[in-house]
């Protein structure tokens, strides 16, 4: 199994560089390098505690590396906040969907970014630009909600997930990070959170999936990573992998998983 | 019937119950007041006298209202009401000139209202409980160290005007007058009203309330939101503290012991949520009127005071519980409307290359 970049001609649109981070005495994350091109959609996968999730905080600003550096279209980036992160066009999407219940639909979609003018250092929202954008975008990704006046606590869970995807995307995400995505979801909601995945691919989001469910990853994803005790263990393209050498992966073991597996014809 | 209400139309009994209810309570306590007291309770001067009487309690509350939307708490602030008025006073009698005076009471609120703020952002003290707790008896013990545990009184016209001085309108008889008190009270809650509707930062005070990870995700700097509503906490103590000199033409060290607690209830009442996140300025402002009629009305009908404390305390808890009541009734009504939100997803198609790209 080679492991070679999808694309050499161009650079790709983010690539990690030995990035480490600790806490104190614990190594949560040791020299992963990765690399993410425009329109992949990339799958990340590893058990609990396997760096994942420290991984994509990192890449959308919430936590800084304690060593390695995060490349943007070829030019080193420092993320000191989200905020800055969203401004090159990195979103995330997170596991608990990180959304104020208590607040309505459009809100949370411009929450920290509300449209409006500037008064002595003030923003002053305008809610009915702020309302018909919301209403807008969530129309072109197809998410149907009764109105966006709706709090976000009297949602289902579908819908709620939907919310935090249109979120990432409202202001012209490049890269969207989603961390398990469907984990929380009915399962007749989780394909049409995965359908959502492919249409952002489609008008050119580059996606990165950390999911436990391997299903939801060989579903959308072009490619797969796998990480092991805070490194990036392996990866390959979909098609020249298995469920199985993946479940090998995230358990830490190479090579002779392939030969084991029952699904592959040697 | 409520959920085709509450999801069907825009306009629903139940949203206006939830959010004028408060007021209808206000309104029926008036209206028996006005039919037991008909002599007393509608007379201008007892009008007046109850706005006068809750002109600090608001403010107190207005402040508090703000603290509690981020599901924090203040409990300094009668303290620094305290000082406030002290500060005025003492500055008063050295003779500063008035308008230096009159900014003391608020900036002395302010700098309070700072520290609290820094003692939980910078500190990272676990809950403003406990650092207000710190401030409450810190600067109480100030207040006494400054005055020598002294009152004053005797203060000059200028100082008095805001809590004492009354606009005359002779269309309401021959006492009739609107206390300036009230006006400031307007000018406050009307302010703080649209700082939070139409600011984005009086959004995020809501957003940190309901959910401080999505506002710290969303860019926001929850560390400034909490010391701003601190901040505004302790300008409103100690704008109260001016309308109380005013109104009592002196500083006492013991002004405001326990008006925490009562600043407190008026929010609960008026319906806020102790968690954070939810309440509007109408409902604080109906919360103080409630105690401030509550305590007019046994006032006037020669109740004593201890019966007072009861009824409040009785009050307060009735007025959660109401809310726990709509609570539960409002999660019922989510259930039986599930399997109908489920559905919304499945009529969702597959997506042609209508949105712009956004590469």
């Amino acid at each position: 199994m080679d492991e070679k970049p999808a694309a050499d001609r161009d650079p790709p649109l983010l690539e990690a560089r030995g990035i480490s981070k600790y806490f104190g005495a614990i190594t949560a994350l040791d020299r992963v390098a990765f690399h993410l091109d425009r329109g992949e959609v990339l799958g990340v996968v590893g058990d609990n505690g396997a760096g994942k999730s420290t991984l994509m905080k990192i890449l959308s600003g919430l936590f800084q590396p304690s060593a390695g550096e995060i490349v943007f279209q070829g030019a080193p980036v420092r993320f000191a906040s989200p905020r800055e992160a969203h401004r090159v066009g990195i979103e995330m999407v997170y596991q608990d969907l990180a959304l104020a219940g208590n607040m309505t639909i459009f809100e949370n979609i411009y929450l920290g970014r509300e449209p409006g003018r500037r008064l002595m250092g003030l923003t002053i929202v305008d809610q009915a630009r702020s309302r018909k954008m919301a209403a807008e975008h969530l129309a072109r990704l197809h998410i149907e909600v009764k109105s966006v006046d709706q709090n976000v606590e009297d949602l289902s869970g579908g819908q709620r997930q939907a919310v935090a995807i249109a979120r990432a995307t409202a202001f012209d995400a490049r890269v969207v990070i989603m961390d398990e995505p469907t984990a929380a979801l009915a399962i007749k909601e989780v394909g049409k959170v995965l359908d959502l995945i492919k249409s952002l691919k489609e008008h050119g989001v580059s996606v990165i999936l950390i999911s436990h469910r391997l299903d939801d990853v060989f579903y959308v994803c072009d490619r797969v990573m796998a990480m092991f005790r805070g490194a990036n263990f392996a990866e390959a393209a979909l098609h020249d992998t298995s469920r199985n050498e993946v479940i090998g992966w995230i358990m830490g073991t190479k090579g002779h998983t392939t030969a084991l597996a029952h699904d592959r014809v040697q | 019937m409520a959920a085709r209400d509450v999801l069907g139309s825009r306009f629903s009994w139940a949203k206006v119950a939830e959010r004028y209810g408060i007021v209808g309570v206000v309104v029926v306590m008036m209206m028996f007041l006005a039919i037991a007291q008909p002599e007393y309770f509608l007379s201008v001067q007892n009008l007046t006298n109850v706005l006068k009487q809750i002109a600090m309690n608001s403010l107190l509350a207005i402040g508090m209202f703000l603290v509690i939307l981020t599901a924090g708490i203040d409990l300094s602030v009668g303290s620094i009401l305290a000082l406030a008025m002290m500060a005025v006073a003492i500055a008063d009698k050295a003779d500063w000139p008035w308008p230096i005076v009159l900014l003391i009471g608020p900036m002395v609120g302010i700098i309070v209202g700072a520290l609290n703020g820094l003692g939980l952002t910078l500190l990272r003290l676990p809950h403003p409980f406990i650092m207000t707790l710190g401030t409450l008896n810190a600067v109480r013990g100030l207040t006494n160290l400054i005055s020598d545990g002294r009152p004053i009184s005797g203060l000059s016209a200028p100082v008095r005007f805001l809590g004492s001085a009354q606009i005359p309108l002779p269309a309401l008889g021959p006492f009739g007058a609107i206390p300036v008190s009230a006006f400031v009270l307007l000018v406050c809650y009307g302010g703080v009203a649209l700082f939070l509707r139409k600011v984005s930062v009086g959004r995020h005070i809501y957003a940190v309330g309901g959910n401080p990870q999505a506002a710290r995700v969303s860019g926001i700097s929850v560390d400034r939101v909490l010391l701003l509503v601190y901040v505004m906490s302790g300008f409103f103590s100690g704008l109260s503290a001016l309308l109380l000199a005013g109104r009592t033409d002196s500083g006492f060290p013991n002004a405001g012991i326990g008006a925490e607690l009562d600043a407190i209830a008026a929010v609960i009442i008026g319906g806020a949520s102790f968690f954070g996140g939810r309440g509007t300025v109408l409902g604080v402002f109906s919360g103080v009127l409630i105690m401030g009629l509550l305590r007019n009305g046994l006032n006037l009908m020669n109740v004593s005071v201890f019966w007072q404390q009861l009824l409040i305390g009785i009050i307060i808890i009735l007025a959660v519980y109401v809310d726990v009541l709509r609570r539960r009734a409002a999660v019922r009504t989510e259930e039986r409307t599930q399997s109908h939100a489920a559905h919304w997803l499945l009529r969702r198609r597959r997506v042609p290359e209508s949105r712009s790209t956004t590469t």
